[in-house]
């Protein structure tokens, strides 16, 4: 199964989502996805009438993308989110928490990113009662 | 604004909503997922429950047949039970009781070869 | 006038959850609020990557302890559209029944806890004992109190006996007639309209633009709501959005109270109906592509993003909670109000933290 997204560049998100909020849809969310080591897709998801409709931006992970907020102003805390988790950078953000919405200093910067901290599978899992797992 | 007032007099003189705990227990419901028992003597030590596990706390060593199992990481979700081919594995329906020291069960079989033999 | 600003929790004894609010004050009225988080940031949606895609729905239960089952639906629903799985008909009615439970004894915490908000702590025992009949409903009839965990891939793991039907519909009987006698004390008190009623109003207008979800976006007069996109059986169940115009606190708290009603009525439609059949159909092979979910949760949409490459573990999931959504509308909804109000405002909320933080 695949779900249909609207390809958008870097230049026309901001208003490619003016036009859907004129147009009356809601803003449900942003997702961001690590595609690889370098690309990120960042999707946007609108509602109208309970349908869904989704933009695609696929952009290098050290890019800046244009901030929606000042169209939706409600995106600054998931822009914030994914700043914190994919160290994307958002230009123009209308509260930037600057990577400090969720981490502090000492966690791993970027953790969502694809290696950034290493989650490969532990076969058979941790060992009961393991010191070092009680958090 | 004394809305209020008929709801206070019926508690005044209905039975009382709590119950004094440790001496009176309400008696445990038959589904409840309470504590988890492994009964070595039917086990295979297949090592499903192991994998299947999501919060990783249980921990098989065919080797050594051993079943090791922490309650303390336990979520009481009940896979286990439901995957564990041989039945060995139980949910009764009490919760374990509270204690003070972070306790692991670790349940031995027999040797590899006694274990799977059967009469 | 000098501007202050004072912290606002994020210990506070009316929160149940750590927020942080720096509010910006001129003489005891909020001029500017801003949220702060991450006190409960747990990195969820990372333990994907290492966790199998069944057992994934553990994972999600736990993103919230209060509406754990709706948690779970959504993220079957995700897969098994993914998948195409095709649920029984019995599954699909016993997921409602156990959502609406989970839905009424949520209410029934957020009553309790907005009544506490403003100092009324008989109500607020009164509504929870009310409550803790729906917590022994769920614990007797799934095995756990507040973690359900009956959804699996493709169905539920437990099924109603006719007794436990019974013992359902009785209770809810009791909870009906306790819940209506709280109604003239709820929604007429004086003391209680005069601390909610006007306070931290929110025009249906910038509801929509915030995107707020659930009883707040109902409660400001706009009739939407997920169920009724049909998923599990909401599609053959009759019923109506509760929408309440005024859009204040008195307004929120009244459309969560009517939905306690809506509950126990679309349980007992489901009970009514309740299709003999298989419990669960079988899972074959593994997840492939990306979709998305969305479900009625107590507090308003819940959204999934899920994204699978044909391997044992899922590449993303992405868990939009309502509390994230109703957020941005706190910060719309502060300014203007007095500092003695703040407790009711963000409680009318129904904050969730650790969900929106996950």
């Amino acid at each position: 199964m695949s779900m249909e997204a609207i390809a958008v560049s870097p230049e026309h998100v901001v208003g490619a989502c003016a036009e859907r909020k004129a147009a009356g849809y809601r803003f449900v969310t942003m997702t961001c996805v690590a595609v690889d080591e370098h690309m990120l897709d960042v999707l946007y998801h609108f509602d109208k009438d309970m349908e869904l409709e989704h933009l695609r931006l696929r952009i290098p992970k050290d890019s800046c993308v244009p901030s929606i907020t000042p169209v939706f102003f409600a995106a600054f805390l998931v822009e914030n989110e994914i700043q914190d988790l994919f160290g994307l950078r958002f230009c123009g953000l209308a509260i930037d928490y600057k990577h400090s919405l969720y981490l502090d200093e000492a966690a791993p910067k970027a953790p969502f990113c694809k290696g950034a901290v290493d989650a490969s599978p532990r076969p058979g899992g941790k060992p009961p009662g393991d010191p070092e797992s009680s958090e | 604004m004394f809305s209020m007032a008929p709801s206070l007099m019926r508690n005044f003189f209905s039975k009382k909503a709590t119950r004094r705990y440790p001496q009176v227990a309400r008696p445990p419901f038959a589904d409840a997922r309470g504590e988890l028992t492994n009964d070595a003597a039917l086990c295979t030590f297949c090592g499903v429950c192991a994998a299947k596990c999501p919060s990783q706390c249980i921990r098989v060593d065919k080797k050594s047949v051993s079943w090791q199992y922490d309650p303390f990481a336990c979520i009481y979700c009940g896979i286990c039970v439901e995957n564990c081919k041989a039945k060995s594995l139980r949910m009764h329906p009490h919760y374990r009781p509270p204690t003070v020291v972070h306790e692991i069960i670790v349940l031995h079989g027999k040797a590899p070869g006694a274990v799977s033999r059967k009469d | 006038m000098p501007v202050s600003v004072i912290p606002f929790g994020p210990q506070h004894p009316v929160l149940p959850e750590p927020i942080h609010l720096k509010l910006t004050v001129e003489d005891e009225v909020i001029r500017e609020a801003v949220p702060a988080l991450g006190y409960v940031h747990r990195g969820l949606e990372k333990l994907a990557e290492i966790r199998d895609f069944q057992q994934m729905i553990q994972i999600v239960e736990r993103v919230c302890g209060i509406c754990s089952m709706m948690h779970s639906l959504c993220y079957v629903q995700g897969i098994e559209a993914m998948m195409g799985i095709e649920v029984p008909p019995r599954a699909k009615y016993l997921r409602v029944i156990w959502a609406e439970l989970h839905r009424m004894h949520s209410h029934l915490l957020w009553l309790g806890l907005f009544a506490d908000s403003f100092g009324f702590e008989s109500l607020f025992m009164e509504i929870w004992k009310i409550r803790e009949k729906i917590m022994d409903l769920q614990e007797a009839t799934t095995g756990n109190r507040v973690i359900v965990s009956v959804n699996v891939i493709g169905g539920v793991r437990r099924d109603l006996s006719p007794e436990q039907q019974r013992m359902i519909l009785t209770t809810l009987k009791d909870v009906e007639d306790e819940v209506r006698r709280l109604e003239k004390t709820l929604l007429d008190d004086y003391t209680i309209k005069k601390r909610t009623k006007g306070k931290g109003v929110l025009r249906s207008d910038q509801a929509l633009e915030l995107g707020c979800v659930g009883p707040v976006l109902r409660g400001s007069g706009v009739a939407k709501d997920t169920r009724l996109l049909g998923y599990a059986a909401y599609n053959e169940l009759s019923f109506q959005p509760v929408v309440e115009p005024d859009g204040d606190c008195h307004a929120r708290g009244k459309v969560r109270y009517r939905e306690v009603l809506q509950s126990i009525d679309l349980i007992r439609q489901a009970l009514s109906k309740l299709p003999d059949g298989e419990l669960s159909a079988s899972v074959r092979g593994r997840p492939e592509g990306e979709g998305t979910a969305r479900v009625e949760q107590p507090r308003g949409e819940l959204f999934y993003y899920i994204r699978a490459d044909g391997g044992r573990q899922l590449s993303r999931v992405r868990i939009r909670t309502p509390t994230f959504a109703n957020l941005p509308a706190l910060v719309t909804m502060l300014p203007g109000v007095y500092l003695s109000d703040v407790p009711v405002v963000v409680m009318s909320i129904d904050p969730c933290i650790s969900c929106t933080e996950r």
